[in-house]
């Protein structure tokens, strides 16, 4: 007993730091913390790699010698499956590897102020103290006080699937707050799953057969490629979005993708969106649901709308679910297509407890994914509790409304930050992370060049922030950067250290230029470089074709 | 436009029968529902003995708790801090440190300590189900099969089937070898599984069995270990029964004891457990892999992110598994109360002439009905499964459900009756059912009297002497 409150003590650390390391990002650690090495290859075939031409590239890149395999004879593995074998779970993305870079030596304000800063961590911390507060004073909603121990018994022999009436009724009215109450949620379509992980895993499960493919806007979240593809055998083929309109989704890249799937034989079955989006942060207009809706029916395919972070829009314009677009009920719009994904862990800050949802207006996924979520079921002692605090209405508003001023705050502090540096972001009202364009950084305007300039973010600058190209994005030089999983100091710290990095990058630009002007080189690019390179942040969304460097030196 | 729904979703989707929710095991439990039976409210209700729950201990977990206020998860020892911050945000999917450890060694405990499990070894998974499927995603590719002895747990079709694509050749086990395991038997269902043109990845079995309730012997895992060694397969044991037997000594024998004998065969065996039946909480959701294979460790610990375990709860059974004074005392007396709880259904059956394979362990009874079959075959079964619930008012597994090739067996439980009461009140409702049968039908066709009961040696009668029984079930 006392072992274990002092196992928790001793791990729990600074208050910047992820409480027991190893921890994971999006439920998703860094292979490195895997106790034994993980099969070291990347499968060619594997669909999930093939979107991604960087994938290899970075694992050849940054595969650590820990990566190399150790013990099981190859004949042990000739026993095992595919899916065991190939990689598909994609840990082996930059994604995670920067992780082994703030693992072995994480930023601690007294111990280790030097240390790696983490920012590759979507985690919301910043509204702990307000669940805290209300579960003092709630004891009857924990099974282990003395004031709901009564429960005890009933909650722990609870193994309906269908989840706890109080969990499902409470959950539902909880996510049409996060809505603004312009939607309702009927509670009887409310399927639990292990976290949204599960709950992509269940959908993809439900809607596709092996070699079925799904669309998705680049940049996307890079554990879809394992939650969408690895065990179920699906695909997902990427709708290019491009920085020139701010990666919104036009009708003409749903055309180009749906084409382009038409020509690897793949029979799509679906779009997927995040909404708002990881990594952009931004939020759908309701001219760009409409499209997807217009286009899903039209196809006779599915749309799936993780809303995983619909919690978090914290500015101008409201947050708007697919749902509202549903339930507006158009003549020729078929709400069965249509499927939601929602979960507790960005909204509430609450990961750890596995809650995932998913919401569908099909009755036949509803009825398959309920069966499914056998597999992984939330706790009875976790739905009891949160049964109980999401059911307080007066507490949700309040929580709700806290949690958007404090990330709206840090959103502004962070993004000011940067731009007193000439550093700017996309233009950005949810989620817990800036797209942040460093661009103008690049020696090359190539995936190589991102990398190069991520490794020396990572190593030298001591920020784990997380590539574009680990999102799939097409255009180099992006970078999600995650701001609500730190405290103030945390966050002051890390802008102190990007504005002397951009400072030094300044400075031997200009030394690189004066040596070359002496050297009378004739590039217009390099010459224009230094002197430009503020503008050249101030305008980068005006930047039509970053692919070529030449357009953009001359902009 | 319904016709073009179903087009739109998978195959799983569309799939009716691998998930396994239509067989009667379900139906039974739908028509409980409808209709449960309450000591007031509703007396004449449907008693549930279909669901292999462990209620017969939850005082003592209870007690544990009132004296542990500190393991709610926003107060400290010292009340400084709060651990809901650290528990909100614990997402690594090798889990909390101190639970783990403490699983380990609970294991252990329910092993007799005659084997050490490691932490690093253990996967968590929410619940059993899932620690199955993942095996299977880990170890076979669609089209694959495993050989699952009979009968078994229905629900395996949906746990290993349904969304990994992999099919189960049944072992067929007999009355005659009072269900064993033979050799035989396994190269039967092998050379049966070639035949189909099925590759054969390994062998799943529940040790102690559902729904036997019995444990293997030394021989019949040696058997096994053989047979796997010779054809280069898996063994996966589900082992989440292990702390059920409740004889004494123990006799449950964990597949792991046999591969400390046979180290070559380490990456080749897994096993299961979990905390739904040894603690009773299966509302938890907690499972666990156990595995010498580093490659499986390695895939199956991603794939728990499909499934974790919600850090709340691993909390605080970390505290409660840690506390070895508490969990001493809890695997002592839980068995003595199942020991009890089943000499009681032992003798009611008895008292209705009806008897059992021998057991010991498990939340159940497999209980022996054939004579009481109007004819030998699975309609005759199917009728009197119907019987026993809409006309008798007890919910009881049919053998069927469980695969079983013989018909007439029926899986009994008697765990998830709190008090002894209910369970009385089943027998009652049984005695009077058989008795108005015989006296409609005196002499009539069934054999239940008259006719050759050739399993009575072993059938009745858990209270025979333990000791000899065990000797018996080792001489075999």
């Amino acid at each position: 007993m006392c072992g274990t409150l002092n196992v928790l003590r001793s791990s729990s650390s600074p208050r910047s730091r992820p409480p027991f390391p190893p921890i994971i990002p999006n439920s998703h650690p860094s292979v490195l913390h895997s106790h034994f090495s993980p099969p070291p290859t990347l499968s060619s075939s594997s669909s999930s790699s093939s979107s991604s031409p960087l994938c290899s590239l970075i694992i050849s890149l940054h595969s650590p010698l820990s990566l190399l395999p150790m013990g099981p004879p190859e004949a042990t593995e000739a026993l095992l499956s595919e899916i065991a074998t190939n990689g598909g779970h994609c840990e082996n993305s930059s994604y995670f590897d920067g992780w082994k870079a703030y693992d072995q030596d994480p930023y601690h304000p007294t111990e280790n102020p030097d240390g790696v800063i983490q920012m590759g961590l979507a985690e919301n911390q910043l509204c702990h103290d307000l669940l805290e507060g209300w579960l003092r004073e709630n004891p009857a909603a924990s099974i282990c006080t003395p004031e709901g121990s009564s429960q005890f018994k009933f909650v722990a022999n609870f193994q309906d699937y269908h989840g706890l009436p109080s969990f499902r009724f409470a959950v539902a009215k909880f996510m049409e707050k996060a809505r603004g109450g312009r939607v309702t949620f009927d509670p009887n379509r409310i399927v639990m799953s292990g976290g949204a992980t599960g709950a992509q895993e269940t959908l993809a499960f439900c809607l596709a057969n092996p070699g079925d493919a799904f669309l998705i806007p680049t940049p996307y979240y890079p554990a879809f490629d394992r939650d969408f593809c690895w065990r179920t055998k699906a695909r997902l083929l990427p709708i290019h979005c491009e920085s020139s309109n701010g990666f919104k989704i036009t009708a003409a890249a749903l055309d180009d993708a749906y084409e382009s799937a038409g020509k690897t034989k793949a029979r799509v079955k679906g779009i997927l969106v995040t909404n708002p989006s990881n990594p952009l942060g931004t939020t759908m207009d309701r001219e760009t649901l409409q499209t997807l809706f217009s286009f899903v029916n039209e196809k006779r395919i599915h749309l799936i709308c993780d809303e995983i972070f619909g919690g978090t829009v914290f500015k101008s314009q409201p947050f708007v679910s697919v749902v509202e677009i549903a339930a507006a009920g158009e003549a020729n719009i078929d709400r069965s297509l249509v499927h939601v994904v929602s979960s507790l862990s960005k909204d509430l800050g609450l990961p750890g407890f596995r809650v995932g949802i998913i919401y569908s207006f099909n009755d036949a996924v509803v009825a398959t994914a309920r069966k499914m979520s056998s597999f992984g079921l939330v706790s009875s002692q976790t739905q009891h509790l949160l049964g109980a605090m999401l059911s307080d209405e007066e507490f949700t508003s309040r929580y709700l409304a806290e949690n958007a001023r404090r990330l709206a705050e840090r959103h502004e502090e962070f993004t000011d930050g940067l731009k007193r540096v000439g550093i700017r972001c996309l233009d950005s009202n949810g989620g817990l992370f800036c797209w942040m364009d460093l661009r103008p950084m690049l020696k090359e305007k190539t995936p190589d060049g991102e990398l190069e300039l991520w490794r020396v973010i990572v190593n030298e600058v001591k920020l784990n922030v997380s590539p574009g190209s680990a999102f799939h994005c097409r255009e180099p030089g992006w970078f999600r950067v995650c701001f609500a999983n730190m405290d103030g100091e945390t966050t002051a710290t890390a802008l102190r250290r990007i504005r002397r990095f951009v400072e030094r990058a300044r400075e031997a630009e200009e030394k690189e230029v004066k040596r070359k002007e002496k050297k009378r080189w004739d590039s217009g690019l390099r010459l224009s470089l230094p002197r430009r390179f503020d503008q050249n942040f101030a305008m980068a969304a005006i930047i039509s074709s970053p692919h070529s460097p030449l357009v953009q030196a001359t902009n | 436009m319904n016709h073009r729904k179903l087009i739109d979703l998978s195959k799983k989707a569309g799939c009716n029968i691998s998930h396994g929710q239509n067989s009667s095991y379900f139906l039974g439990w739908q028509e409980y529902e409808r209709n449960p039976y309450h000591p007031i409210n509703n007396p004449s209700g449907i008693i549930q003995m279909g669901l292999a729950e462990n209620q017969l201990s939850f005082d003592l977990l209870e007690e544990w708790l009132s004296k542990h206020p500190e393991t709610t998860i926003f107060s400290k020892a010292d009340g400084s801090a709060s651990f809901f911050r650290d528990l909100a945000l614990f997402q690594d999917y090798h889990g909390l440190p101190a639970f783990k450890h403490a699983l380990a060694e609970f294991m252990s405990d329910l092993r007799g300590n005659r084997v050490i499990f490691e932490p690093s070894k253990l996967v968590l998974t929410a619940g059993a189900t899932s620690a199955n499927e993942i095996l299977v995603f880990c170890l076979a590719d669609p089209g694959d099969a495993f050989l699952v002895p009979t009968p078994y747990y229905p629900g395996f079709d949906r746990d290993l089937k349904w969304r990994t694509g992999a099919e189960i050749v049944p072992i067929q086990c007999s009355s005659t070898d009072y269900f064993r395991l033979t050799r035989t038997a396994l190269e039967r269902a092998y050379s049966c599984a070639t035949k189909r043109k099925l590759r054969v990845k390994g062998v799943l079995l529940t040790n102690p069995s559902n729904p036997l309730g019995t444990t293997m012997s030394w021989t019949e895992l040696n058997s096994l270990a053989d047979f796997i060694d010779a054809r280069r397969i898996h063994l996966i044991c589900d082992e989440i029964y292990s702390g059920t037997n409740f004889d004494f000594p123990a006799s449950f024998i964990s597949i792991r004891e046999i591969v400390a004998e046979r180290s070559h065969l380490s990456s080749q065996v897994h096993i299961v457990c979990s905390l739904s039946k040894d603690l009773g909480l299966p509302g938890f959701r907690v499972g666990a892999i156990y595995s010498d294979n580093e490659l499986v460790i390695s895939a199956a610990t991603k794939m728990s992110s499909f499934g974790l375990v919600s850090s709340q709860t691993q909390h605080l059974l970390a505290a409660m598994l840690g506390d070895k004074e508490f969990t001493a005392k809890y695997i002592v007396e839980n068995k003595r109360r199942l020991r009890e709880r089943r000499s009681r259904l032992v003798a009611g059956l008895e008292s209705a002439g009806i008897g059992c394979l021998e057991g010991n362990a498990g939340l159940f009874c497999w209980v022996d009905m054939r004579h009481l079959l109007e004819n030998p075959s699975f309609e005759g079964e199917t009728k009197l499964w119907k019987k026993m619930l809409f006309q008798v008012g007890l919910n009881i597994s049919p053998g069927s459900s469980c695969h079983c090739n013989e018909p007439g067996w029926f899986r009994v439980c008697f765990a998830n009756m709190t008090d002894h009461a209910t369970l009385d009140l089943a027998m009652q409702r049984l005695r009077e059912f058989i008795n108005a049968i015989d006296h409609r039908a005196p002499g009539g066709g069934r054999n239940r009297r008259s006719g050759p009961v050739p399993l009575a040696r072993w059938l009745l009668r858990f209270s025979s002497s333990e000791s000899v029984r065990r000797a018996e079930q080792h001489l075999r």
